[in-house]
């Protein structure tokens, strides 16, 4: 009995110390001690049959890596918030004006905006990411030039007006008029592209949590981008990682900015309905 | 005469180690299964291993652990582990399953290594850039016969 008893206590150290090594899935994210951000919660209806619960990738990261995010600080991409700020309020283009000069801070005026992004918009009549937004800004309220859609400059960006969102939940429509490119986007995550035959759904879906070499597969949710990747130490956009992964297919891939990928980037948002705002975030 | 054409079609066969092998769009699949060698040259378990274990070939270990290579780092755990895989499958079923697992199991996500075709997009190699012409398949045949070799060694 005391053998017993002994051997179980070594297999309590023992996964102890496995998931030490691994994830903590059970862990709270909060930010700077004030910032409560959901990272387990109910699958969306629209994914009933392939998950009850959607987890944010910040759950599948080594404890080293989770803590990063949960202070700012210690954050790698408040760099990147901190360039865009000042770029924020510095006067660009031929009709004399910064973004400020329209929206304010960014505080008040980019509250939620991150959360509903890629929107339609009923004057463009196309979904549009919020590269494509800053960009139409950029030349048609700015007068000035507009920036590559994956250059530092934009994703930098997209990370300072994301940070008023932290903790709100991802709530991207796809009824409506973005329901077209919401199926065209669900069709490309469930194509097998390449000479390795693989879809987004046949590492994401049917195999998160699982290893794959020393990766540990995630739910491929969005939630956090642009994301601080520890692997090339800089700030990665939702298209750059979209390619990454279909180039790993052996694939020829879609470029970043393309319509696939806006297609693709609304519908894996929309996997994530109900997750917090995380970005920008840390990740390996 | 005839009797000579029968004498080199005989020594064609005997002498099938010097024949080409059989292309990936001429293998004749049996229930998943291949039953005659792609090469007619006996696999080497030991280059096998080596396929197996390398990034820049089968890279196996990604997807599947197994004692037999313990000593390599990182097994992953997407596809079933292979202990005791030469017993629990003849070499025609892992012949078929290497070369092509989805006509023995549908849909898998298992990649196709001994194909080079119906691709959706197809890449050259890791670039993101389309393929320029016909690719290779993933092995060649001697190295799906190699890696055959090893997992029937696996007992």
């Amino acid at each position: 009995m005391k053998d017993a008893l002994r051997g179980v206590l070594a297999g309590v150290a023992l996964s102890a110390l496995a998931s030490g090594a691994t994830a903590q899935e059970d862990a709270k994210l909060i930010v700077n001690g004030e910032i409560e951000m959901v990272t387990t919660t109910t699958a969306p209806e629209h994914l009933e049959g392939a998950f009850r619960e959607i987890r944010s990738g910040w759950t599948f990261r080594t404890p080293e890596t989770q803590a990063l995010q949960m202070d700012d600080f210690e954050n790698p991409a408040m760099i990147a918030v901190d360039r865009a700020q000042v770029v924020w309020d510095a006067v660009d283009g031929t009709e004399g004006n910064s973004c400020s000069s329209c929206h304010g801070t960014v505080d008040e005026s980019m509250a939620g905006v991150r959360a509903v992004y890629p929107k339609w918009n009923e004057d463009a009549g196309e979904v549009r990411t919020l590269e494509m937004q800053i960009n139409d800004c950029r030349e048609n309220r700015m007068g000035a030039e507009p920036w590559d859609y994956g250059s530092t400059g934009m994703i930098d960006m997209t990370a300072l007006i994301s940070i008023p969102s932290r903790g709100m939940p991802v709530n991207v429509a796809i009824d409506g008029p973005a329901q077209s490119t919401w199926e065209k986007g669900k069709e490309i995550y469930y194509t097998r592209f390449g000479q390795l035959e693989l879809a987004c759904a046949n590492c994401h879906e049917d195999n998160y949590d699982n290893l794959i070499r020393a990766d540990h597969l995630s739910m491929g949710m969005t939630n956090g981008f642009p994301v601080y990747r520890l692997r090339n130490t800089r700030l990665n956009s939702t298209h750059q990682r979209f390619r990454g992964c279909i180039r790993d297919t052996r694939a020829e891939t879609f470029a970043v900015g393309s319509p696939e990928f806006v297609a693709l980037e609304l519908y894996v948002a929309s996997r994530g309905n109900g997750l917090s705002v995380e970005a920008p975030s840390v990740r390996n | 005469m005839r009797n000579l054409t029968t004498a080199i079609a005989a020594f064609l066969l005997a002498g099938s180690a010097y024949a080409e092998p059989v292309a990936p769009s001429d293998v004749v699949f049996e229930d998943g299964a291949i039953p005659v060698s792609l090469t007619g040259t006996p696999g080497d378990p030991v280059a096998g291993r080596e396929v197996m274990i390398a990034r820049g070939l089968g890279n196996c270990v990604a997807c599947h652990t197994a004692e037999a290579y313990a000593d390599v780092p990182f097994h992953g755990e997407v596809g079933p582990p292979l202990d005791f895989v030469g017993e629990r499958w003849t070499e025609a079923e892992l012949r078929g399953i290497i070369a092509d697992a989805k006509m023995m199991f549908d849909g898998t996500i298992m990649p196709s290594f001994y194909k080079n075709a119906g691709y959706i997009r197809p890449g050259n190699a890791f670039t993101g850039k389309a393929a320029e012409g016909e690719l290779p398949p993933l092995l060649s045949a001697q190295q799906v016969e190699d890696v055959v070799a090893y997992l029937m060694t696996i007992k």
